[in-house]
């Protein structure tokens, strides 16, 4: 299975993010990360431990679970209920730039769920969006802001992002699906 | 997918007619998702698109306050089209019987029927002619599986486990489905569930459950964790089951006193409607110790965990590929 990112490469992505975020923001007053649940949370930890880093202040994070706010769910679909997670916020997200962040975009939905769900919560200034990894293939005009490495697929490829928190180990792989 | 989905995240079944159905990973899955539903409560915009498009009609047979207005918060809150029909303004005062007036509804396709009902069992009966699915909101002296999970979410939130925990259930046990529910959870769970009540009010087979049976309330509570009152159901009570009312609160009233006898930390706990003076003090309920009003609060979450699972979702790429 072709490795895209190894450890180093996913470290060196997010560190240059870092400095792009506060480069284009000018500094990082009245900004939050808010990770997509379940990777971005943790990607979103990193981007702001490497801010603390180069600038020496906190910044906030918040965790989302857009479960809720799927557009798969409607309709008379039967099946299976994806598991609901809880979603912490614990900051106003008024009048603040809030950089959204994620591990794969993809069709552009989640994305999509993610911003109803964040407007649920207030009404931000901005909002920026990082993703690890971008693979094409949009269904709705959405884009990235500030993204990891661009990885041509095929729609019958999958993209996995393993991180350590979650998987124990830092890795992008590309999968043909049988 | 990730670490969590090694655990169970769907419920195998279409209906909620009881606890009995469940499986002990599934009543976990319904507590956990409830959490994040307590979340959308603490929200300013309470309110998530999730079951846009549904409806949910609310079937009650029986008065109730409590479990109706929770159902229709919960069900307004994932945005499901909701309405009510009440035995007084149904046609069933006309005639009609329970089936014809569930194909009746039937026929204008809602997604499910909430159903309250004096006799056990009509959950079950509706299950096999609806299409829809059929949430069991209390079925005659059967069960009421919602109160019984809200009841382990409060217990868990407090207690942050049911295992161990020394649980006293005590009341009226013969003519309710609480306790039913509840013993059915709680065992399942591994507590020690310890129930009280008059001879008179203890149903037969009432061991043969997995519980502690007592007609001595101190024994029951001793070093309790929890305290679970139940209601005297005075309009079940032509029987004689006991003499008066006050003697009743004398010998198994939940005072200041016996609530001394059960751990400092114990909680108080009742579905409500509360007999002030006749299963339960004011000062307990009222007290510091009291979570009566954290149960209606939770049943809200709880109920949106519940609709939420059996309406299932479709298996879209978002959640895995992007």
């Amino acid at each position: 299975m072709p490795v895209v990112m190894d450890a180093e490469r996913i470290s060196r992505a997010l560190t240059r993010i870092a400095h792009e975020i506060l480069e284009h923001n000018r500094g990082l007053a009245n900004l939050a990360l808010v990770g997509v649940r379940s990777r971005g949370v943790p990607i979103a930890q990193r981007l702001a431990a490497d801010i603390l880093q180069i600038t020496k202040e906190q910044i906030e994070v918040g965790a989302l679970d857009i479960t809720l706010y799927r557009d798969d769910l409607m309709g008379a679909s039967v099946g299976v209920a994806p598991l609901v997670r809880k979603t912490e916020i614990p900051f106003s997200i008024d009048g603040r730039t809030i950089v959204l962040v994620d591990d794969v975009l993809y069709t552009g939905r989640t994305t999509r769920a993610a911003l109803d769900a964040l407007t649920d919560f207030g009404r931000p200034k901005s909002i920026q969006l990082v993703v690890l990894v971008d693979r094409g293939h949009r269904e709705l005009p959405i884009k990235a802001d500030y993204v990891g490495k661009n990885v041509p697929t095929s729609r019958t490829e999958s993209v996995q992002v393993h991180l350590r928190e979650l998987d124990g180990v830092d890795e992008v792989l590309l999968q043909g699906k049988e | 997918m990730d670490a969590a989905s090694a655990s169970l995240t769907a419920l195998k079944h279409k209906h909620l007619l009881g606890i009995a159905d469940l499986s002990p990973e599934e009543i976990v899955l319904i507590l956990d998702t409830a959490e994040a539903m307590k979340e959308v409560g603490r929200r300013t915009i309470k309110k998530v698109p999730t079951l846009r498009g549904r409806t949910v009609i609310n079937l009650f047979f029986e008065p109730s306050t409590r479990t109706r207005t929770s159902f229709e918060i919960a069900e307004k809150r994932l945005s499901a089209d909701t309405l009510n029909v009440a035995i007084a303004s149904s046609s069933v005062v006309k005639g009609e019987t329970l089936v014809d007036t569930a194909m009746n509804l039937e026929a204008m396709a809602p997604s499910m029927i909430v159903l309250r009902h004096a006799s056990s069992g009509a959950g079950h009966l509706l299950s096999r002619i609806c299409k829809a699915s059929i949430v069991n909101a209390g079925d005659g002296m059967h069960e009421h599986p919602t109160q019984a999970l809200l009841d382990a979410f409060t217990i868990r939130e407090r207690k942050h486990r049911l295992a161990g925990l020394k649980i006293a259930i005590v009341g009226d046990l013969l003519h309710s489905r609480v306790l039913r529910s509840n013993v059915l959870l709680l065992t399942k769970l591994g507590a020690d569930v310890w129930v009280c009540a008059p001879a008179t009010l203890i149903p037969p087979g009432l061991e043969q459950m997995g519980v502690t049976v007592t007609t001595r309330v101190d024994e029951a509570v001793e070093g309790a964790d929890v305290i679970m009152m139940l209601r005297i159901q005075l309009e079940r009570m032509q029987g004689a089951y006991f003499p008066s009312q006050r003697e009743y609160f004398r010998t198994f009233g939940m005072t200041e006193a016996r609530v001394a006898r059960a751990r400092p930390d114990v909680i108080i706990m009742h579905p409500g409607p509360i007999n002030r003076g006749v299963e339960i003090a004011s000062e307990v309920a009222d007290g510091a110790s009291s979570v009566i009003l954290d149960q209606v609060a939770n049943g809200v979450a709880v109920r949106m965990a519940v609709l939420y699972l059996l309406a299932g979702g479709g298996d879209g790429e978002t959640a895995r590929a992007d």
